[in-house]
This record gives C-alpha cells, sequence and structure tokens, in this order.
C-alpha cells in the first residue's frame, strides 16, 4: 500500500526529540508506517468543510470555575517524595541540568 | 466456597439485612478470584488482607447504623487508572509499576463513603489505550465466556471481573467505549455517563477533554445505584458539573411509553456483523413493543468520528504522559548519561508500544506546521459532530445502537493493524466526542455464544431516560427468557 | 566611515502575583519553606490531579491590565505549553497563548524626548516552575517545587524601546504601577519580577528590523543595563564583520559580564501549544469587569494632582511621597491625624528616604505606623522633646515600631522644664568658655552657638535650644 504521506527519519527523529522517546531503527521503521496510515487516515478529515466552524476544545459551556486564594494544603514534603525514584533529603535528585 | 449469587444491589440489601456479612462477601469474592483468576486475569493487584479489614471496618459501620446506603459492604473491582491511597496503581503499564499513590481518586472516596469494600485494582490496556486489554505490561485478561477471546478494552479487566464474580460490580473509564465495548463483550452493563458526572479527580488522564468515569455491573440496577453513588460536583475538578438530578434509581420504572428512539441508520452499514444487528434491532423491537416510538435516520458524519477522535486523544495523551519522566514517580532507566538520555530512555523502555504509537502521533499532530491541518481540523470536526446529535436530540430522546461492529475478537487478532483495530471504536467514539451519555445492555449472544451489547446513547444529563429504556428492556427479556 | 546603529528592545516582563496560594492549588507561596513543603498532587503533576484556577490570579491580572490601557479579553482561556524541563513537574506548563487576558494596551515613560508611549503587547496568566539547585558534590541537580505553580503574568511589551534608560524607566513604571496595585512587590533581587530581553540592531533610519536574540537571567537593573549594552555591541561587532545574528536565546552571566547561547539539540523550542482541557473557559462579565476597576487604587498621577490641591505641597514633596503606594498612603494617613501635612511629609522625605538607602531597603518595606508617626510630631510639636532627640526616637521607631511617647517616657528622654537647673548649667557652661562669651558681647553673634551646643551637650540633649538660646543672651 501506497501511503500519502511519507514520514522521513527526519520527522521520526523530530518528534522523537519532541516526546523524549527514543525508538530504535526497527521501531523507527513500524512508527514511519503507522504515522503514515494514520496520517493519511486522518486525511479523510480534509474531506469535511469546516470553512466558519469554530474549533470546540469544550463541548459544554461550562466556565468560570475559581477557587478562592485561601490555603487549604498544609506541609506536602512526604507524600510529594513518596513515589520518588532518587531523593536527597526533601529534594528530588536529577541528573545534572547545568550545562558548561 | 459458595458462590453468592447476588446483584451488587441484592447484596447490600442481603447485608443489610444480616443474612450476609460484609466480609463473608469479601472472602466469597476472594475464593471466586482464586478459582478463576489464573485463567482469566482479571486484576492486577488483589489486596486480601486489606478488603477484609476494610470489610469488618464496614460491617461495624453497617451494625451501628452509620452507613444505609444501597452498596454498603458490597466488594467492589476498580480499575487500575484510578488512584487509590496505599494501594498500587499502574495503569497496567511498567511505567507506573511500583507507584503507590498518596491519594485516593474522587469516584472511589465517594464509593468507600458509601462504605463500598474496594477488592483490588483491574487489568486494562496500558494507559488506557486499547480495545482488548491486551496492551496491559502485565499480560492479557480473557473473556470469561471464552478463554479464546479478549474482553475488550481498555476496562477490560472491570468487565471480565464482573462477568466472572471476581466482583459483584467494577468501575472504569471510558474515553472512546472503554466502559462500554468491554461491557458489551463480556455480557454486562456498562454506562459512560455526562462529561463532568463523575470527578475526573484521581484518574489518571488519557484524554482529559473525553475520559469519564461509569460503573460496570450485572444489570441495569447496579449501574443506577453505582453511578448515583459516584457522581457529584467535585470542587478539584473544573470539568466536573453542578447536577443535582444524581439520583439515578429513581429512574428505574418500566414506563417507556412515547419514548421517540432513533436508530442511526449510518450505524448498520458495511462492517457490522449479520448477528450483532439482528440482535440490536430485535432489541429495538422489544422497546417498541413496550410503546417507545422507533424511527431510522441518518446521523451523519460517522466514518469522521475516527479519525478526529485520533487525533484528539493522541494529542492530549502526548501531553498527559510527559509527566512519567522518571524524575518524581515511577519507572526511571538504571543506565543514562545526562538528563536527556534519562528522558529517553525511561520513557522508551516504560512505555509499551500502542502508547508510544499513540505519543508519537499526538506529538506530530501539535508540532509545528502541523497544528492548524490536523488538531484545529478535528476539533472542527468534533464541533460537527456536537452539532449532528444536537439536530439527533432534537427529534429523539435516546439513540439506539450496536456497541461494536462484532463480538469479542479472539486473543492476537487485533493489535497487528492499529487502525482494523481503531475501526472496532466506531459506534462508541462519537460520544465522547459530543460528551453524551451513553449505555452498554447485553441484547443476547452470536453462535460462539460470546455476548452482544446494545447501545442506548442519551442527549447530555439525560441518563434517566438511558436508564429507563435500558431498565425496561432488561425486565421484558428477563421475563422473556423466564 | 563607520555606520550608526539603533538598538531595538522588546521585554518579558514576569511578576509574581501576590497571592497567598499558588494558581491551581491551595498550597501556600510563602517564601522560605523548607524544600517541597508548599507542594501537593497539582503542583507536583501527580497522576491524575487537575487544576483549579484561583480567582484572585485572574483579577491581579486584569487589573494590571487595566492600568496598562490593555483591551481584556472578555473570553479567555489557558493553554498548554510543552517542552520537559525537571523544573516543571508536568513538563507542560499551563500558559495562555491563544487568548490572552491583556492585549494591546501602553505605558507613558519620561524618554529623552519626552513622554513616550510603550506599547505592551499582551499580559498572559502562567504558572511558574519549580527550583533548581546544583549540588556540586554530588553532580547532580537537587529540585524544589515550592515554587512550582506560583501564579505569574507575563508582560509583553512591543519593540518599542531604544535603549537601556528606556528599558529601566518602563520596568520602574510598571514596578510602580503594580505595586500600587498590590498585586506584587516586584522585587527584581528576589526574582519576584524578572525581564528577559530581546534585542536586535539596525542601521539608523532602517525601518526594517534586524534579527533579535533573547537574553535571560536578568536579576538587576544593572545587569539589564550591562546585558543591553554588551549585546548591542555584540551584535554590531557580527554585522560589521559581515556575520548574521542567530536568533537565539542567551544567557546573561553578571560576573562575567558576558552572554551565552544556550543551545541543545535536545531543545526543538516547539511547544506544541493547545487549549488546556483541565480548565474551562473564563468569561469576563461587565459586572465581573466593573468590579476590577472600581476596585482600582488612585495612581500616581492622580494623587500627585491631588496632593497639589489638597495639601498644598512643593512638587518637589509630592514627587517623593507618591512614588510608593505605600510611602504615600503612610503619609496621607499621618496627616489625618496630626493634621500637619509638611511636617509628615519632612519626616518621609528626609529622614525616612535616608534610612532607606542606608539599610538599601525599599518604600515597601516600612514598617512603622501612621499613629507612632503622629505622636512623634505631636512631641516635637509641644517641644516635650527636642529635634536631636526626635530623630533618635525615629530610628528606633523605623526599625521597631515603637510607640514613641511610651519610648521617650521609658527613656526619660523629655525635655527639662525646670529653669533653674538650666540656668545653673548656663551659668556654669559661660564660666568654662570665657572666650566663647566675650566673643558674643562685643557683637559676634555666631559664637553663641558653640555655647548653645555645650549647654546641650551637659543637658544631655533634653533641653528646648530655642529656650536655651534665649536664656544664654539674657545671661550674657
Amino acid at each position: 500500500m501506497t501511503m500519502a504521506n511519507n514520514i522521513s527519519d527526519e520527522t521520526i527523529d523530530y518528534v522523537g526529540i519532541l516526546a523524549k522517546l527514543a525508538l530504535s531503527d526497527e521501531e523507527k521503521e513500524q512508527a514511519k508506517q503507522d504515522m503514515g496510515k494514520m496520517l493519511d487516515y486522518i486525511d479523510q478529515l480534509n474531506e469535511l468543510d469546516t470553512s466558519g466552524v469554530e474549533p470546540m476544545s469544550h463541548v459544554f459551556s461550562v466556565h468560570n470555575v475559581f477557587r478562592e486564594d485561601v490555603v487549604t494544603n498544609g506541609d506536602g514534603r512526604e507524600e510529594t517524595l513518596a513515589n520518588a525514584p532518587e531523593r536527597s533529603g526533601d529534594t528530588f535528585v536529577v541528573p545534572r541540568t547545568f550545562e558548561e | 466456597m459458595e458462590r453468592l449469587e447476588y446483584t451488587a444491589v441484592g447484596l447490600g440489601s442481603a447485608i443489610k439485612s444480616g443474612e450476609v456479612t460484609a466480609e463473608a462477601a469479601v472472602e466469597a469474592v476472594l475464593a471466586r478470584i482464586k478459582e478463576r483468576e489464573s485463567a482469566l486475569h482479571c486484576y492486577v493487584t488483589v489486596d486480601e488482607e486489606g478488603a477484609l479489614s476494610r470489610a469488618r471496618a464496614v460491617q461495624k459501620r453497617i451494625d451501628s447504623g452509620e452507613l444505609t446506603g444501597a452498596l454498603a459492604g458490597v466488594p467492589v473491582a476498580v480499575k487500575d487508572n484510578l488512584c487509590t491511597q496505599g494501594m498500587r496503581t499502574t495503569c497496567s503499564s511498567r511505567m507506573l509499576a511500583e507507584f503507590v499513590p498518596t491519594y485516593t481518586a474522587h469516584a472511589v472516596q465517594k464509593l468507600e463513603q458509601a462504605g463500598a469494600v474496594i477488592i483490588g485494582k483491574t487489568n486494562m490496556d496500558e494507559f488506557a489505550m486499547g480495545s482488548t486489554t491486551e496492551t496491559s505490561a502485565f499480560g492479557v485478561t480473557r473473556n470469561p465466556h471464552n478463554e479464546a477471546h479478549v474482553p475488550g478494552g481498555s476496562s477490560g479487566g472491570s468487565a471480565a471481573a464482573v462477568a466472572a464474580g471476581e466482583c459483584f460490580y467494577a468501575l472504569g473509564s471510558d474515553t472512546g467505549g472503554s466502559i462500554r465495548q468491554p461491557a458489551s463483550f463480556c455480557g454486562v452493563v456498562g454506562m459512560k455517563p455526562t462529561y463532568g458526572t463523575v470527578s475526573r479527580y484521581g484518574l489518571i488522564a488519557y484524554g482529559s477533554s473525553l475520559d469519564q468515569i461509569g460503573p460496570l455491573s450485572q444489570d441495569v440496577t447496579d449501574c443506577a445505584a453505582v453511578l448515583t453513588a459516584i457522581a457529584g460536583h467535585d470542587d478539584k475538578d473544573s470539568t466536573s458539573l453542578q447536577r443535582e438530578d444524581t439520583d439515578f434509581m429513581s429512574a428505574l420504572h418500566e414506563d417507556v411509553n412515547g419514548l421517540r428512539i432513533g436508530i442511526p441508520r449510518d450505524y448498520f452499514a458495511d462492517g457490522l456483523n449479520g448477528e450483532v444487528r439482528e440482535a440490536v434491532l430485535a432489541a429495538a423491537k422489544v422497546l417498541e413493543k413496550k410503546g417507545a416510538v422507533i424511527e431510522e435516520f441518518s446521523l451523519g458524519l460517522v466514518k469522521y468520528a475516527i479519525p478526529c477522535y485520533y487525533t484528539i486523544a493522541a494529542a492530549e495523551a502526548s501531553s498527559n504522559l510527559e509527566r512519567f519522566d522518571g524524575i518524581k514517580y515511577g519507572y526511571r532507566t538504571t543506565e543514562f548519561e545526562g538528563l536527556h538520555s534519562m528522558y529517553k530512555k525511561t520513557r522508551s523502555e516504560g512505555f509499551g508500544a500502542e502508547v508510544k504509537r499513540r505519543i508519537m502521533l499526538g506529538s506530530f499532530v501539535l508540532s509545528s506546521g502541523y497544528y492548524d491541518a490536523y488538531y484545529l481540523k478535528a476539533l472542527r470536526v468534533k464541533a460537527l459532530i456536537k452539532k449532528a446529535f444536537d439536530d439527533a436530540f432534537a427529534k429523539y430522546d435516546l439513540l439506539l445502537s450496536p456497541v461494536a461492529p462484532t463480538t469479542a475478537p479472539k486473543l492476537g487478532e487485533s493489535l497487528a493493524d492499529p487502525i482494523q483495530m481503531y475501526l472496532g471504536d466506531i459506534y462508541t467514539i462519537s460520544v465522547n466526542l459530543a460528551g453524551l451519555p451513553a449505555i452498554s445492555v447485553p441484547c443476547g449472544t452470536d453462535e460462539n455464544g460470546l455476548p452482544i451489547g446494545l447501545q442506548l446513547i442519551g442527549d447530555c444529563y439525560q441518563e434517566k431516560k438511558i436508564l429507563r429504556a435500558a431498565y425496561a428492556y432488561e425486565q421484558q427479556s428477563v421475563k422473556s427468557e423466564g | 566611515m563607520k555606520k550608526s546603529y539603533e538598538t531595538v528592545i522588546g521585554l518579558e516582563v514576569h511578576v509574581e502575583l501576590a497571592t497567598k496560594t499558588k494558581i491551581f492549588c491551595g498550597c501556600s507561596t510563602a517564601f522560605g519553606a523548607e524544600p517541597n513543603a508548599h507542594t501537593c498532587p497539582v503542583c507536583t503533576g501527580m497522576p491524575g490531579s487537575l487544576p483549579v484556577l484561583n480567582r484572585r490570579v485572574l483579577e491581579y491580572a486584569a487589573a494590571v491590565g487595566l492600568a496598562t490601557n490593555c483591551e481584556i479579553t472578555r473570553e479567555t482561556k489557558f493553554d498548554r505549553k510543552n517542552y520537559f524541563y525537571p523544573d516543571n513537574p508536568q513538563n507542560y506548563q499551563i500558559s495562555q497563548l491563544y487568548l490572552p487576558i491583556c492585549r494591546n494596551g501602553y505605558v507613558e515613560i519620561e524618554a529623552e524626548e519626552g513622554r513616550k508611549k510603550i506599547g505592551i503587547h499582551e499580559i498572559h496568566m502562567e504558572e511558574d516552575a519549580g527550583k533548581l539547585i546544583h549540588d556540586e558534590w554530588q553532580d547532580c541537580t537537587l529540585v524544589d517545587y515550592n515554587r512550582s505553580g506560583v501564579p505569574l503574568i507575563e508582560i509583553v511589551s512591543e519593540p518599542d524601546m531604544r535603549s537601556a534608560e528606556e528599558v529601566i524607566a518602563y520596568l520602574e513604571k510598571l514596578r510602580m504601577l503594580i505595586q500600587y496595585l498590590g498585586a506584587s512587590d516586584c522585587k527584581l533581587q528576589e526574582g519576584s519580577m524578572r525581564a528577559d530581553v530581546n534585542l536586535s540592531v539596525r542601521e539608523t533610519g532602517s525601518t526594517q528590523f534586524g534579527t533579535r536574540t533573547e537574553m535571560k537571567n536578568l536579576n538587576s537593573f544593572r545587569a539589564i543595563t550591562h546585558a543591553i549594552e554588551g549585546e548591542r555591541e555584540r551584535q554590531i561587532a557580527l554585522l560589521e564583520a559581515g556575520e548574521a545574528v542567530i536568533q537565539e536565546t542567551r544567557r546573561w552571566d553578571d560576573a562575567k559580564g558576558e552572554s551565552y547561547a544556550m543551545r541543545s539539540k535536545e531543545d526543538a523550542q516547539d511547544y506544541r501549544y493547545f487549549p488546556e482541557p483541565d480548565l474551562t473557559p473564563i468569561v469576563i462579565s461587565d459586572e465581573m469587569l466593573a468590579r476590577i476597576r472600581a476596585g482600582q487604587p488612585e495612581f500616581r498621577e492622580e494623587k500627585m494632582e491631588r496632593y497639589r490641591k489638597e495639601y498644598g505641597l512643593p512638587d518637589y514633596d509630592i514627587d517623593i511621597l507618591t512614588q510608593s503606594r505605600h510611602m504615600a498612603e503612610l503619609f496621607e494617613q499621618t496627616s489625618a491625624i496630626c493634621g500637619q501635612p509638611k511636617k509628615v511629609s519632612n519626616w518621609l522625605m528626609v529622614q525616612t528616604m535616608q534610612l532607606l538607602k542606608e539599610k538599601a531597603m525599599d518604600a515597601e518595606d516600612i514598617c512603622f505606623s501612621p499613629e507612632h508617626l503622629a505622636k512623634l510630631i505631636a512631641l516635637t510639636d509641644a517641644k516635650t522633646i527636642n529635634s536631636s532627640v526626635a530623630k533618635e526616637v525615629f530610628e528606633v521607631m523605623f526599625t521597631s515600631d515603637i510607640d514613641p511617647e511610651q519610648y521617650v517616657e521609658e527613656k526619660s528622654l523629655k525635655t527639662t522644664n525646670d529653669t533653674g537647673e538650666l540656668k545653673k548649667v548656663i551659668e556654669e557652661v559661660i564660666a568654662a568658655n570665657p572666650q566663647s562669651a566675650c566673643d558674643y558681647r562685643s557683637g559676634k553673634e555666631k559664637a553663641i552657638g558653640f555655647l548653645v551646643g555645650q549647654t546641650m551637650k551637659a543637658m544631655k540633649g533634653k533641653a528646648d535650644p530655642a529656650a536655651v538660646n534665649a536664656m544664654l543672651k539674657e545671661l550674657l
């Protein structure tokens, strides 16, 4: 099957950077196929004339949901850090972020 | 140990009357789990000790008259994407294999307040992405009606557990049919409420604008009871609705006289299995006989619902799943060189193939240069689909359709071709796009004895109409069987 | 011939709002807590958690918009900005791209050529990130989410500024407006106000914009000035050498006095914004807007005008008094109590400003109450204490807001009314300083000053200098 959407290696690498996924060569080939097919499929939407149609992100007209500016939470340290893969004192540990 | 043949509401009243204790109910369920679980694998986690001690505590509160609700003391299974404080919540993903939440989802909290006893957490498609429960990182769940077949998904563990008697009812979540389709495949009742009816706080998000929590139950009465227990406004969920009409038990009567039911002709086109068609149309006849006015009509736009849905769901999922990065919780890869390598290896090893597929697609459709062409286009089509339903509900009280084009496929048949798998969601998906409530009710079996589901779709807030029609149908079919 | 260049500058100013709680959860925004103490599932991106907007954030943002002549977007929405970084727990920041709350405003600054309007492109609401601490010892980074979810507004200017002076004037103007609103304390050093500078250069007379760079990590006016000068020079040097300026983000190192590019191949700068599905749109009704408008304080210009009419103060005084809302309020309240605006003004303009400068404090940090200042003025008016004692008392009051009446009583600082005692002391002073007494008597009037000083010293300050002066003249 030929696809209208040919996904390049560059695109897969680029999306991999955005999504923080490192795919093996095999997975990349699969991803190119899958994404091409899906995009061909999604392209069907272009059969519909949607000019003048507002994009609908929320189905309901619910709006103005607020909380009041009142402190309701206490010391959350233990809960926050309970599942930390690596912890130092009361902080999370990550590989160094400062590049020099 | 003897199996307790009760519905959830039936068991609730038996416990109240002292016929059965909550503890005995849990013991019976645990025995059933021992018996069936090795074959079916409905659960990711069964919390035997915890369930027994919770049952004893609940029993005391029932005895003291503090707990009087319909579900007090009744064991429940919870889909493993609903956070439970102190109880592992995995989303059936390697990413969260050891994750123990520090808080409980609002819907589960409401069940606990009603005296429900949580047995454990049910298997699902990883992060609710799938239609078969085969994408679980912890192994497949099998259909209790035929173990060579899938239970459907993504709430397959919940549906199978209810069908197999491994719990009395269960909670699931439905983003594109994930409650209704497994309910249909497993021959149980499953309902997706109007978007915003049940708080999503504590539900690990897949597609935030589409996700809703709902019940999987043995019958319509149980469904109404569970929905009554879990519905209600929650300050912690901005999209939670303020609703007063959540006494769903009041909808359980058989009067469907004059109820206008539309049958979308486009749902009965190519690709629909003949036996499923016959069963669903026969169910329509039952309702017609009871006084409902049945009419065929053309809903329109049906084939666009799937591409529209997968664009929106994948986009939201790609963002929702960014938080799984190996820093705050969940899986972290063991060997890495620097921050970005840690991110990439963690996520590549922690997520399964289907999840990665959707994250890649979602990241792509949101990326610079494609947002308008794909994502905004899908949001515009969504508006058209919503409008098509608005037009339909101007004429009809309910829409009636199949839940899925076929009965449960065999294990291993679906995953090879994703688009083919996505096509299986064709009747359920637009309901999520439009935020509507819908139910799946068993309406017979195919020649292999696999269950078929009838879908009733209502306009927003019209759960009671759905429950009334479903109840009327169920009563009639019970009578005709008897 | 060397070309002449014009600098074109636009600013992105982040301001931390002075709410009690974070933008989407009920965690405190207070400074100084133990790491991660002010966190919950929402502001640490726990699975299943959901945001709910703090009403005050919207009100503050709209108020700043009104104060900067913006149009308020009547239907405003939040969007997700997706990027991976450890200070960003969800790996997306909830911000506004498509429908920011305020658009198309301006503020006026005093520029070299007179009054100048600086356009405001938009103001949007967003959440702050957590704090990353570099651990040299373990060679890793530690993450503290206490600041994660603290509400921010980002004020994006048009590229209307042409010099560091204009940038500073613009920032000072914003700071004053926002402080008057009480929406933030706007402290650059503490990070409650942060400015990113977008800068490009072009040949004078050109109407095309050059390629711009964005500079971050500017946490003082000094750093901003240096960074602007440095970047201007760097870009001109590139152009003169026939090289192109690259559009990029640069980090200013104030210690080294240079900037460097923040580049990474893993950093695609493609934020994949889309509408935040977990928050509902906000519709700002006429009533809401009217309420926010009614809550706007009297801003500086109006205040200055009123002070001229109501208090008849010199422009010099008014200029200083109205530089901070807190100072102005202190002035008004104290004047209302004691009815002597000029005296109040003098205390604030002279002693207060001097102490603020000495202690490197902001006017917002003044802690003494109007009641106490009024009492101090009453004490000097009644000649209960003399002016030098009053200054001493004021210094104590400035640091710890003591009650001057009580303090004067406790420390026995009252001026002596015992003329007998005073006479005795003066006689002793005259006797001890015959030369000065002689000088005075022979017509050198100035000599009396020394004698007054000696008398005051002997009285340990507790005398009224006017009375001393009079008695000295009499006795001489």
